[in-house]
C-alpha cells in the first residue's frame, strides 16, 4: 500500500507538543507516569536484553558448530544455555509485547488518557529493572546451571551456583508482570470510551485481556514456588526434598502450572497484533470477530489445564498423562480457530504487502508449524521418543521466535509511525523481514530432524553424524542475527531521517490512529465517542478517509 | 455517561484526590476497588501453591502430620484466631468511621487494629521460640520422638515426615506473618494520614482497600489454624 507521508521539509511535528518532546530531562523520563513513555522505557530495556539473550544463543550455536566440546567446557555450556533461557523467557518474551506495544496502545485503542494506575505502571518497569540488575549480577558472578526450569532436587540440593539470586530476579520480574496484568484488566474494564462496548474492542485488546488473566492467576504460583526453592536452600526446609518425604514432582507441577500458561502470555499478545495487521492489509473486517476474540479467552482458560504434558516421562500416572494429552489437543482448537479465521479474512481481501503484513504471513506459517508439532508432542507415544531432544527445542522456538517475535516485529513496524512519528524505510524493512524468515527456518528446521533422529538437548558435544544439520543451524542463526540487527539500525536511523508520518499512514481502523503521530501526552483532546464496529474497513474505504463514521 | 462527565467537571475544581486521567470520582473508586480485588486474587494463588503442597503431603503422610500437629499449642492458636477475628471487626468499624467522617474514631480503630496485629505477631513469636527449644525446627538439629495417638493406639512415625510437616508449618505461617507485618505497616501509615485528615466521607478508598487486604490475611489464618493445629484432635 502507498502510505500517506508528508515530505520531511514540511515537517510540522517539531512545532507541536507531543509525548516525546513534552520534557527532555532524564527526570521527565525516569519519573514519568505516561504509559507511552513507560512503553518506550520498556522498549529500550527489552531490546538490550534481547540482544544479550541473543549473544548467549550465538555462543550455543558456535559451540555446536563442531561435534567436539572445543569452545567451552560442559559446565560453561550449562550456564550459557541457562542464561539464554532465563533472559529470553523472563526478561524478553514475557514482557515484550504487553509491556511495549500493549502499554503504548491499550489506552489509545480504548480512548483513555492513560492506564488506570499510571504509578503502578512505572513501578512495574522499575521492578523489571531490579530483576534485570539482579540477573546481571548473577551473570557476572558465576551464573546458574540448572536450565531456566530450576528443577529440584538439583536446584535445591546439589548445584552450588547462584540459584537464590537468580530465583529472586525471576520473582521480582514476575511481580512486574503481575502488576502489568492487573493494570490492563482494570483499564479495559473501567476506562473504555463511551460506546466502546466489548464487542467493538480491537482484538489486540482482547488478546491482552486474556494475557492479563494468565499473568495474575499463574505468576503468583511460580512466585511461591521460587520462594520455597529459596527457603529450601537457605533454611533447609524440606518441601521438595525426597529424603524428607518431599516430592520433586510437586515442584514440576507447581512450576509448569505457571510456566506452561506463560507460553500463552508470550504468544497471545502477538496473536492480537496479527489480527490487527491482517485486517488492515486486506482491508476487511476480521472473519468471525466473536470467535477470534473468545478464542483468546479460551486459550487462557484451557491453557491452565495442560501443564503436565511437560511431565509425561517424569513419573506421573498413565491415566493422568492420557487426560493431559487430551486437554493438550483440546487447547489446539482455539489456536486453530485463529489461524483459520485469519486466512478466511484474507479471502477476497485487497491484500497489500507492506512489511508488517510480511511478518504477519511469516507468523501464520511458522506458528502453524510450531503449533502442529506441539500436537506431535502431546501424543504420548511420540513424546516418549522425542522428549528432551532437539525436536522439542525446534517446536518451542517455532512458537516463541517464529510466533512471538514475528508478531512483535510486525507490530513494531505497523505502529512505528505512531510511536515515533516517522516512517521506517520500506526497502530495508522488507529485506530484513526476508532475512528473518529465511534465517529462522534455516536455524530451526534442521533441529526438528536432529531431534527426530535422536540428538538430545542441553549437550555440548554430539556424534559427528549430526554435524551437517548443526552447521546449517548455526549458519541460519547468523542470518537471523543480521535480520534482527538491521531493524534496530534503520529504526534508529528513521528517528532522525525517516519521512514524517501523518496520524493514519495505513488508513487503518482503530482509535489509536485518530490520535496524532506521535500522540500528545493525554492522547486525545476530547474523549472520543465510538459509534462504529471494529475493523469497519468497508466504510473507511468507501468514505476515502481514515478513522470512522 | 454525560451526567457523569458533568459531575466530573464540577468536582475537578475542588477535589485534589481525583487524578487527571479519570473522568469521575466514581470511575476512580471503581478502578481502585477492582484493582484491589484482582490483587487479592493473586494473593490467593500465591498461598494456593502452599495449600496444594500441604494437601498432598498430608494425604501421603497422615500419621506423621497428625503427630506433629499435636505438638502445636491449641490454646495459643485459638487465642490468635480470636485476636484476628476481633481485628477484622475493628477494620470494619474503621471503614464505617471513615464513611461517617469521624476522624478521631477512625484513627483510634486503625491504631487498635495495628495493636491487635502486633499481639498476634508477639504470640506467634512465642510459639516459634517453643519450636526452637523443642528442636522442632527443620534442619540438622531437628529431633522428633513423639508417636501418633490414634484412639489410645500409639503409632510410631518417621521423624523425617514430621520434619516435612514443620517445613510446611514454618513456610505457611512465616509467609502469613510476613503479610501481617506488611498489614501493620500499612495501617500505621493510614493512621498517620487519617490523623492529618486526608480522608473524607467522599474519599476513603485507601481505608477500604487496605481493609480488604486485612480481611484476606485474616481468612488465610482462619484456614491455617484448623489445617495445621487441629489434625486428628478428636480424642
Amino acid at each position: 500500500m502507498a502510505s500517506t507521508v508528508i515530505p520531511a521539509n514540511q515537517a510540522p511535528a517539531s512545532t507541536t507538543t507531543n509525548y516525546l518532546n513534552n520534557g527532555h530531562s532524564l527526570k521527565s523520563w525516569l519519573l514519568t507516569t505516561d504509559h507511552k513513555r513507560i512503553a518506550v522505557l520498556y522498549l529500550i530495556s527489552v531490546t538490550v536484553f534481547f540482544f544479550l539473550g541473543g549473544f548467549f544463543a550465538m555462543l550455543i550455536r558456535l559451540e555446536l558448530l563442531t561435534p567436539e566440546g572445543d569452545l567451552m567446557q560442559a559446565d560453561t555450556y550449562n550456564k550459557v544455555f541457562t542464561m539464554h533461557g532465563m533472559i529470553m523467557v523472563f526478561f524478553f518474551l514475557i514482557p515484550v509485547v504487553p509491556a511495549v506495544l500493549g502499554n503504548f496502545l491499550i489506552p489509545l485503542m480504548i480512548g483513555a488518557k492513560d492506564l488506570a494506575f499510571p504509578r503502578i505502571n512505572l513501578l512495574s518497569w522499575y521492578l523489571y529493572v531490579i530483576g534485570v540488575l539482579l540477573i546481571s549480577h548473577v551473570m557476572l558472578t558465576g551464573g546458574v546451571d540448572t536450565g531456566w526450569t530450576f528443577y529440584s532436587p538439583f536446584s535445591t540440593e546439589y548445584t552450588n551456583t547462584k540459584i537464590v539470586e537468580a530465583g529472586l530476579a525471576a520473582f521480582i520480574a514476575g511481580f512486574s508482570s503481575i502488576f502489568t496484568g492487573l493494570n490492563f484488566i482494570v483499564t479495559i474494564h473501567r476506562m473504555r470510551a463511551p460506546g466502546l462496548t466489548w464487542n467493538r474492542l480491537p482484538l489486540f485488546v482482547w488478546a491482552n485481556y486474556a494475557t492479563s488473566i494468565i499473568m495474575i492467576l499463574g505468576t503468583p504460583v511460580v512466585a511461591i514456588t521460587i520462594v520455597l526453592v529459596a527457603v529450601e536452600r537457605l533454611f533447609h526446609l524440606g518441601i521438595f526434598d525426597p529424603r524428607l518425604g518431599g516430592d520433586p514432582l510437586l515442584f514440576q507441577h507447581l512450576f509448569w502450572f505457571y510456566s506452561h500458561p506463560a507460553v500463552y502470555i508470550m504468544i497471545l499478545p502477538s496473536m492480537g497484533v496479527i489480527s490487527e495487521l491482517i485486517t488492515c492489509f486486506s482491508r476487511k473486517r476480521v472473519f468471525g470477530y466473536n470467535f477470534v476474540a473468545l478464542s483468546s479467552i479460551a486459550i487462557a482458560v484451557i491453557g491452565f489445564l495442560v501443564w503436565a504434558h511437560h511431565m509425561f516421562v517424569a513419573g506421573i500416572s498413565l491415566y493422568a498423562a492420557m487426560i493431559f494429552s487430551f486437554l493438550t489437543f483440546f487447547v489446539g482448537v482455539p489456536s486453530a480457530v485463529k489461524v483459520f479465521n485469519w486466512t478466511a479474512t484474507l479471502y477476497r481481501g485487497s491484500i497489500s504487502y507492506a512489511t508488517p503484513m510480511l511478518y504477519a504471513f511469516g507468523f501464520i506459517g511458522l506458528f502453524t508449524i510450531g503449533g502442529l508439532t506441539g500436537l506431535f508432542l502431546a501424543t504420548l507415544g511420540i513424546d516418549v521418543h522425542v522428549t528432551d531432544t532437539y525436536f522439542v527445542v525446534a517446536h518451542f522456538h517455532y512458537v516463541m521466535v517464529g510466533g512471538v517475535l514475528m508478531g512483535y516485529l510486525g507490530g513494531m513496524h505497523f505502529w512505528w509511525p505512531k510511536i515515533s512519528g516517522r516512517m521506517y524505510p520500506e526497502g530495508w524493512a522488507k529485506l530484513s523481514a526476508l532475512l528473518v524468515f529465511v534465517g529462522f527456518n534455516l536455524t530451526f528446521f534442521p533441529q526438528f530432524i536432529l531431534g527426530y533422529v535422536g540428538m538430545p538437548r542441553r549437550y555440548w558435544q554430539y556424534p559427528p553424524e549430526f554435524q551437517v544439520l548443526n552447521v546449517l543451524s548455526t549458519a541460519g542463526a547468523s542470518v537471523l542475527a543480521v535480520g534482527y540487527l538491521l531493524p534496530m539500525i534503520y529504526l534508529l536511523w528513521s528517528l532522525k531521517y525517516g519521512p514524517i508520518a501523518d496520524a493514519n499512514p495505513w488508513r487503518a481502523a482503530g482509535l489509536e490512529w485518530q490520535a496524532a503521530s506521535p500522540p500528545t501526552t493525554f492522547n486525545f483532546d476530547e474523549t472520543p465517542v465510538v459509534t462504529w464496529e471494529a475493523y469497519n474497513y468497508d466504510e473507511i474505504d468507501a468514505n476515502g478517509h481514515g478513522g470512522s463514521h | 455517561m454525560s451526567d457523569n462527565q458533568a459531575i466530573a467537571v464540577e468536582h475537578e475544581a475542588h477535589n485534589p484526590a481525583l487524578l487527571h486521567h479519570f473522568s469521575s470520582e466514581q470511575q476512580q473508586k471503581n478502578a481502585a476497588s477492582l484493582g484491589m480485588w484482582l490483587f487479592l486474587v493473586t494473593e490467593i494463588m500465591f498461598f494456593g501453591g502452599m495449600f496444594c503442597a500441604y494437601l498432598i503431603y498430608r494425604v501421603q503422610h497422615f500419621n506423621a502430620f497428625a503427630a506433629a500437629s499435636q505438638q502445636l499449642s491449641i490454646k495459643l492458636g485459638a487465642f490468635n484466631t480470636a485476636v484476628l477475628i476481633v481485628s477484622s471487626v475493628t477494620v470494619v468499624l474503621a471503614v464505617k468511621a471513615a464513611e461517617a467522617g469521624k476522624r478521631k474514631l477512625l484513627v483510634s480503630y486503625l491504631v487498635v487494629t495495628v495493636l491487635l496485629g502486633m499481639t498476634f505477631l508477639v504470640v506467634k513469636g512465642f510459639e516459634y521460640r517453643e519450636k526452637f527449644e523443642k528442636h522442632h525446627v527443620p534442619g540438622p538439629t531437628f529431633n522428633f520422638t513423639d508417636t501418633f495417638d490414634d484412639n489410645g493406639k500409639q503409632i510410631p512415625v518417621n521423624p523425617k515426615e514430621a520434619e516435612l510437616f514443620f517445613s510446611i508449618y514454618f513456610a505457611m505461617t512465616g509467609m502469613h506473618a510476613l503479610h501481617m507485618i506488611i498489614g501493620c505497616g500499612l495501617f500505621s501509615v493510614l493512621a498517620v494520614f487519617a490523623w492529618k485528615g486526608h480522608y473524607t466521607p467522599g474519599y476513603y478508598t485507601p481505608i477500604e482497600n487496605a481493609g480488604l487486604y486485612w480481611h484476606l490475611v485474616d481468612i488465610i489464618w482462619i484456614y491455617l489454624f484448623p489445617l495445621l493445629y487441629l489434625i486428628s484432635r478428636h480424642s
